[in-house]
């Protein structure tokens, strides 16, 4: 192990770019948004909750290549594996919906609403899962990759 | 074009069958990987080679006036594929912690669990 | 409650995830996995009175009509072994109260013993393949990584074998999967069974069959599948390999249970008798395989190899009866296979060995720990008044009323063979005097932690009662396992039940 470890070394010191860590502020919060954006548009167009999710994993995995462990997990404040969790609480939340209302668990609610005027938005639980499912995926995928930075 | 594909299929499954059984923790993994893409093209050419649309149909038609393609297959090509990634991600970090700990990077020396 | 079906899977789903967030406060994290256990033990308790009522209790989720939909489907057969896994569940989750070290607990052994209680449930209440191959995959997934959880040598030369036998037993079920849904088009069971009633290719029917019997005898542990079994079950803590050893290779006896009284039927004297013959294959290799070892969990583990055996039996043999022996079967094997396992756990905190030669003089040490072991290891072996005598006894009269006197022979002949396994075990480590080569040979030995003994006896009394309840009056749970064998004996109820058609 010892030539590897050298050289995995030497390359996290030739990693700390200055253009690496500035590009990354930069490009992070647009890469949020983009994958927010994939969320939202995802029930019947390409997207989604688990696209959306690893893009936004992609975005903190830029971050920990730019930075280190530490600042990324500062970056998320929460555990990733408490995302994980969250996420699946959420999932279980928007399937218990439809059984409040009398129908099967899973079953899919919408509602329209009205916004401002003459503009209208269509929300449903599955939206919800979702959101719920990009908070699994962005956990796991989170999880994973402090995991493995922390073990070099 | 399903002979092609059967072909495919078999020299896939060959191939997979093959690496598994190599002694290399590597060659087994690679082995599983062509294994598990065998049976996802497995089941997308036995679920007929259809050229259609997506499945959409508008409101008003209330049925497709168009060939459409089976989404059934598709979906669960999708849910094997996440699935055997999920799985081939965790066998490789079993394997490389398997191969430290042991200090071997050979199979048939991992045997002091055997009966 | 129209919902009721989903219960089982969605409480322990809850539980992984609430288990998930505290994973950093044990206290909470404790009280969420015990509370969701004990939530889980009393939805499918009435799960199974309400199937009793009701027959069939059929849940489309998301409101999609029957083949089209997620259908979730429970029968008699189905919630006896949600309440098994509700009950196996329970009891383990207790147990780890005490036998868990805080490492792996803070490393979420509690998120993934739920979570493989949901993959559990899942494959029990699955009404369409895909379905079932999905809660395989979660239950594997969580089974993977409770087995190396800790990343002791043991466990990873172990998971080794199980992680890549299963994935292969996995891509069969794919594999089959893929050719049956060219052939009917479908993936409901029911729609499926219908499908096949009327099917004309016979020969790529049984090919099929094949298939299915592969993918699932791997996970059953069927005569030449089950190497992975005995390589890996000793390796983890108890309180894991207890509940595989419960709750794992009978989730695959249900998924033959299933796929052969309800899709292949047809080819009877063909898959049936092979059925049949594996049975006996696996019931001899099991127990004499056992003979020649010397660790307590590797006897018992080879134990669960020639049970399967017997279970499958009742499969091969095809009669009411004999169904209703397999349910019966399975039910009191799951109660004291995962008992078996939590004496041999308590019996490793004390010691710090499993080595039987290294073992001894329980009986004058820890008098009431042995007596938890005679009554499991006694209904193992089949003695009355205790549920195994009751479960070999209504298996080999169903072989012999169909005048199959050979697997009837050998189901007793195995019996008496696993008395002698049993037995072995109780003189080594029980009788007999403590080892003169133990360093603990004056003081006894290690006392439990304190504080924990009631944790660690409690699961072992309870499950210790169960057996002799069913031993002392089976009519109950064998009048249950009737109606379970009458209804998988009659797949157009099913069909109907599920699709709302007769043929």
């Amino acid at each position: 192990m010892g030539p590897f470890e050298t050289v995995a070394k030497g390359k996290k010191k030739a990693m700390r770019s200055i253009i690496l860590s500035t590009a990354a502020r930069f490009l992070m919060p647009m890469i949020l948004l983009f994958s927010a954006f994939l969320l939202l548009r995802g029930h019947n167009l390409p997207g989604g909750g688990f696209v959306g999710g690893l893009i936004a994993a992609a975005a903190f995995g830029l971050y920990l290549l730019a930075f280190d462990v530490q600042e990324t997990r500062r970056l998320l404040r929460i555990d990733p594996r408490t995302l994980v969790g969250l996420g699946l609480l959420v999932v279980l939340g928007s399937g218990l919906t439809g059984w409040f209302k009398g129908k099967p668990f899973l079953t899919a609610l919408w509602g329209r609403y009205r916004l401002t005027g003459f503009l209208h938005i269509e929300i449903g639980t599955p939206l919800i899962f979702d959101a719920g499912i990009y908070l699994v995926v962005l956990g796991s995928a989170m999880t994973m990759l402090l995991a493995l930075a922390e073990e070099d | 074009m399903e002979i092609l594909m059967a072909l495919v299929v078999g020299g896939l499954y060959g191939t997979g069958v093959y690496l598994l059984l190599r002694p290399t923790p590597v060659k087994v993994i690679i082995g599983l990987a062509i294994l598990t893409n065998a049976v996802n093209l497995l089941i997308f050419t036995a679920a007929r080679l259809t050229r259609g649309h997506p499945p959409i149909v508008e409101e008003t038609l209330g049925r497709p006036s168009y060939p459409i393609a089976d989404p059934v297959p598709q979906a669960l090509v999708l849910t094997a594929i996440v699935i055997a990634f999920g799985v081939l991600a965790f066998t490789l970090v079993l394997f490389r912690r398997a191969a430290e700990t042991t200090e071997a990077d050979n199979l048939d020396e991992m045997r002091t669990t055997d009966t | 409650m129209i919902s009721l079906p989903a219960l089982p899977i969605l409480i322990p789903f809850g539980t992984a995830s609430l288990c998930l967030i505290s994973l950093k406060r044990p206290r909470l994290q404790r009280l969420a996995a015990v509370l969701g256990a004990v939530a889980h033990l009393i939805c499918a308790l009435a799960l199974l009175t309400a199937t009793c009522r009701q027959g069939y209790l059929v849940l489309q989720a998301g409101d999609w009509p029957a083949p089209f939909g997620i259908s979730l489907v429970a029968d008699l057969f189905s919630s006896l072994m949600i309440t098994l896994a509700a009950i196996t569940g329970t009891a383990i989750t207790f147990y780890a109260l005490a036998g868990i070290d805080s490492g792996r607990e803070s490393f979420g052994f509690y998120p993934f013993l739920h979570l493989l209680l949901m993959g559990v449930c899942g494959c029990f209440l699955a009404g369409d393949l895909f379905n079932l191959y999905v809660w395989f995959e979660v239950m594997l997934m969580a089974s993977f990584i409770l087995l190396a959880l800790g990343g002791e040598r043991g466990q990873l030369e172990g998971g080794v074998k199980y992680v890549i036998l299963n994935l292969v037993a996995s891509a069969f079920f794919l594999t089959a999967l893929g050719i049956l849904y060219g052939l009917v088009g479908t993936l409901n069971m029911a729609d499926i069974a219908r499908h096949l009633q009327t099917a004309e290719q016979s020969g790529l029917v049984s090919a099929l069959a094949m298939l299915f019997l592969v993918a699932f005898g791997i996970k059953a542990a069927l005569f030449p599948l089950f190497s992975w079994l005995p390589a890996s079950y000793h390796t983890p803590p108890v309180a894991v390999s207890a509940v595989f050893a419960g709750l794992l290779t009978k989730v695959g006896v249900y998924a033959l249970v299933r796929a052969f009284t309800l899709l292949f039927i047809r080819d009877i004297s063909f898959t049936h008798e092979l059925i049949l013959v594996l049975a006996a294959m696996t019931m001899l290799t099991g127990v004499l395989g056992a003979v020649c070892q010397d660790g307590f969990r590797r006897i018992l583990s080879f134990h669960i190899i020639s049970q399967v055996g017997y279970m499958i039996m009742g499969l091969g043999i095809f009669t009411p009866l004999a169904l209703a022996g397999t349910v019966f079967y399975i039910v009191h094997h799951i109660i004291v296979k995962t008992n078996l396992f939590l004496v041999s756990g308590v019996a490793h905190k004390l010691r710090s060995t499993e080595d039987l030669n290294r073992l001894g003089g329980f009986l004058s040490t820890a008098p009431f720990l042995s007596i938890l072991f005679l009554i499991p290891a006694l209904s193992l072996a089949g003695l009355p008044p205790l549920s195994g005598f009751w479960a070999k006894f209504f298996l080999i009269w169903a072989s012999f009323e169909e005048k199959r006197y050979l697997i009837g022979a050998l189901g007793l002949l195995v019996g008496a063979l696993t008395l002698i396994s049993m037995t072995k075990i109780w003189l080594k480590a029980f009788w007999g005097t403590v080892p003169a080569a133990h360093p603990e040979r004056h003081a006894h030995q290690k006392k439990l932690p304190p504080g924990k003994t009631a944790l660690f006896y409690l699961p072992m009394i309870s499950l210790a009662l169960l057996t002799l309840t069913i031993g002392l009056w089976p009519g109950l749970l064998f009048e249950l396992a009737q109606q379970a064998a009458s209804q998988l004996l009659d797949p157009n109820r099913y069909i109907q039940a599920v699709l709302g058609v007769t043929l």
